[in-house]
């Protein structure tokens, strides 16, 4: 419960960013991801240095880039893990990294409130499902996260239960499309 | 957007999503989810994963100035806003527009013999990316992998010995499949192709442009 209560107050440190340019949010935004990106870079092969020089660009893209953070298709923590795998890519595998064709947000497209708390709970859920796996088994999903295994050994069977929360996006993406046209 | 009938495998998506795929695999992930919604929402609950394992890091010791340093960052930056435009429709999705700087007028193909054309992309090593162009009804000579090869179908259609496959339908072909991949009559076919490892031709003509094809 404390998770799940913790993930809808970045959300709105998130809102407050972008509509306020509230320094203060950022300020609590950056004490708790700041030190876990820098710590996920360091995992990832990025000595000391470049990993706090990323670590502040990551910060820096959250607070220039608010406005694309959609809350009822990824938490926050999901949001800034994908800036900072992106970040990582380019840092230290010095490649590009090609994204999907996104999908924009029309102004009649606002995220449902009661998507956004169920997405919040499946991820809470999810959180939750990874904490308790065999250890030898979350460890080998952290290591796949850390860039750290070949594709050839990503195992097709997690042990997550990835199903519910990839509803809860399609949902997302369904209300998404039909508004766009 | 329905019609999608072959998908990614898990473990291409959590690859995509953890950052473990060479760029030029990278490409057909990113340019198939840019068709398909249901892979999509798959990537996203992989991503949400890396969310979880991101928020579960022990945190590590920042700079005593780190923020302040941040904040300078964002002076230093232009407030970033810029209006989304999406992308007119084409035969190209925008991931690849980006590497061949255009849609399919803008790429440069060359005979690779049979009437097939090529155009190769701009990737990392590790893996090669190409565009194949096969005439409505012609064939690319029969072949087996040493490793894994991702095809995905960007106009037109092809089958082989295991399916038919259309528009936007991703093929995962690995060193148990030896197929002869041949374009439907009525259109030419255009797919992108990514391998990891050189393809193995049965025919000796194919074997022996092979180096000069890079396939
Ligand atoms: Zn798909
Ligand atoms: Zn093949």
């Amino acid at each position: 419960m404390v998770a799940e209560t913790r993930q809808t107050d970045w959300i709105e440190h998130v809102r407050r960013i972008e509509q306020e340019r509230d320094e203060t949010a950022f300020a609590e935004l950056f004490q708790h991801f700041g030190p876990r990106v820098k710590a996920f870079l360091m995992k990832s092969g990025a000595n000391e240095t470049l990993a706090e020089e990323c670590a502040q660009e990551v910060m820096a893209t959250l607070w220039n880039k608010a406005h694309l953070f959609d809350p009822s298709r990824a938490s926050v923590a999901t949001w800034i893990f994908t800036v900072a795998r992106n970040r990582r890519i380019d840092a230290l595998r010095k490649q590009k990294r090609p994204e999907p064709e996104d999908l924009p947000w029309g102004p009649e497209a606002e995220p449902d409130q009661e998507e956004v708390l169920a997405l919040q709970q499946d991820t809470a859920r999810l959180g939750r499902a990874l904490a308790d796996l065999p250890e030898k088994q979350r460890h080998l999903i952290e290591k796949a996260y850390f860039g750290d295994l070949s594709h050839t050994e990503i195992a097709e069977e997690t042990g997550l239960p990835l199903g519910t929360i990839k509803s809860r996006i399609r949902l997302a993406l369904d209300r998404l499309r039909h508004a766009m046209r | 957007m329905d019609t999608i009938k072959h998908h990614l495998t898990e473990s291409l998506l959590m690859g995509y999503s953890s950052g473990n795929l060479p760029e030029a695999f990278n490409l057909v992930v990113a340019a198939h989810i840019s068709m398909c919604d249901d892979c999509r929402a798959r990537l996203a609950s992989y991503d949400a994963v890396g969310g979880a394992v991101l928020d579960d890091t022990a945190p590590a010791c920042l700079a005593a100035d780190s923020f302040e340093q941040t904040l300078a960052r964002i002076k230093g930056e232009a407030p970033g806003r810029p209006t989304i435009s999406r992308p007119a429709p084409g035969v190209l999705p925008a991931p690849l527009r980006e590497y061949v700087g255009g849609d399919v007028d803008a790429i440069r193909w060359r005979p690779v013999g049979g009437g097939v054309k090529q155009a190769v992309l701009p990737t990392s090593q590790d893996a090669t990316a190409r565009l194949l162009r096969i005439p409505a009804g012609a064939a690319v000579p029969d072949h087996g992998h040493r490793g894994l090869e991702l095809t995905l179908v960007l106009q037109g259609a092809f089958h082989d010995e295991t399916d038919h496959f259309g528009r936007g339908d991703v093929e995962v072909a690995g060193e148990e499949l030896h197929h002869t991949p041949t374009a439907e009559t009525g259109e030419d076919c255009i797919c992108l192709a990514a391998t990891d490892a050189p393809l193995r031709f049965r025919a000796l003509i194919p074997r022996l442009v092979q180096p000069f094809l890079g396939i």
